[in-house]
């Protein structure tokens, strides 16, 4: 683990793993989008509308495995003061915070047809956009960090403290009242048909293969910004 | 009688926004990522 806070040895992983990750990402989440739209059957009770899980579940996934990402990237900062620990962390907020807000349209989508509303205020919904806003938060102050050369510590600090609503989102189904369907997935056990689950995990799959290629792909881009900036920066000192 | 709603462009509107919102962010990044280690090499070269 310790190997790769090397940029180097990063590098030479990260070089080859991004394009494939994300040529098969594309590839699975496709194949998986199209089995769900034109191959799967209408469900009972929710109809031609059961195909938005296919996008709105891995997105609601990625949306908080986006946080989590930054709550461990940020611990491993604090605590062992790897540089690269902190672009990790700055790399995966860009797609977490994409899948958050597509997982909050798709599911305001899905809700019209099947709750007859677009909205509520309830546990779920208003913790995923409170984790769509915590993304925001985060992306601003990690930018205002770099920018102004104050230390990385800040934003881990808030990338830790934020991930107290990973949980409250998980629970919030069970905890309070909600229109949002409780956990159909748990570990081990799936109250979803066979003819649902297979595509959905697939698009789950596909989706985080791409999730990892863009978090390489932003960790490639910040570290050669800041290797560039670093190299201008000492040429400029040389010439004076 | 009640009448049904369509729900497919329900489904389509999800799966557009979805789709494009995934190609935009790849595209992005992968700019992005070309961007910045052209200008590193830029950057080595000078």
């Amino acid at each position: 683990m310790h190997g790769f806070a090397n940029p180097k040895r990063f590098l030479g992983l990260a070089r080859w793993l991004t394009p494939l990750l994300l040529a098969s990402g594309l590839l699975v989440a496709g194949g998986a989008l199209a089995w769900g739209l034109f191959a799967v059957p209408p469900d009972r009770l929710m109809g031609e509308t059961v195909r938005i899980i296919f996008i709105h579940v891995p997105a609601a996934w990625l949306g908080m495995a986006g946080w989590s990402a930054i709550a461990v990237a940020s611990l491993v900062y604090l605590v062992w003061r790897h540089p690269l620990a902190a672009i990790a962390a700055r790399a995966a907020a860009v797609p977490g915070l994409v899948f958050a807000v597509v997982c909050l349209i798709t599911g305001s989508i899905w809700g019209r047809p099947t709750w007859g509303t677009w909205w509520v205020w309830d546990g779920r919904l208003t913790s995923m956009l409170v984790l769509a806003f915590l993304y925001v938060a985060y992306i601003a102050l990690a930018q205002a960090a770099e920018r102004e050369g104050v230390s990385a510590r800040i934003p881990a600090i808030f990338g830790l403290l934020g991930a107290v609503n990973i949980p409250i989102i998980n629970r919030s189904v069970v905890w309070w009242n909600s229109l949002h369907q409780p956990p159909s997935i748990t570990m081990g056990k799936s109250a979803i048909d066979a003819a649902f689950l297979v595509p959905l995990l697939l698009a789950a799959l596909g989706f985080s293969l791409i999730f990892g290629g863009v978090v390489l792909a932003r960790m490639r881009a910040l570290l050669a910004d800041r290797q560039a900036e670093a190299r201008l920066r000492r040429k400029a000192l040389e010439a004076v | 009688m009640r009448e049904t709603l369509d729900q497919w462009p329900f489904v389509i509107a999800a799966f557009a926004v979805a789709i494009v919102a995934t190609l935009a962010l790849v595209a992005w990044s992968w700019i992005a990522m070309h961007r910045a280690e052209a200008k590193r090499e830029r950057a080595r070269r000078r």
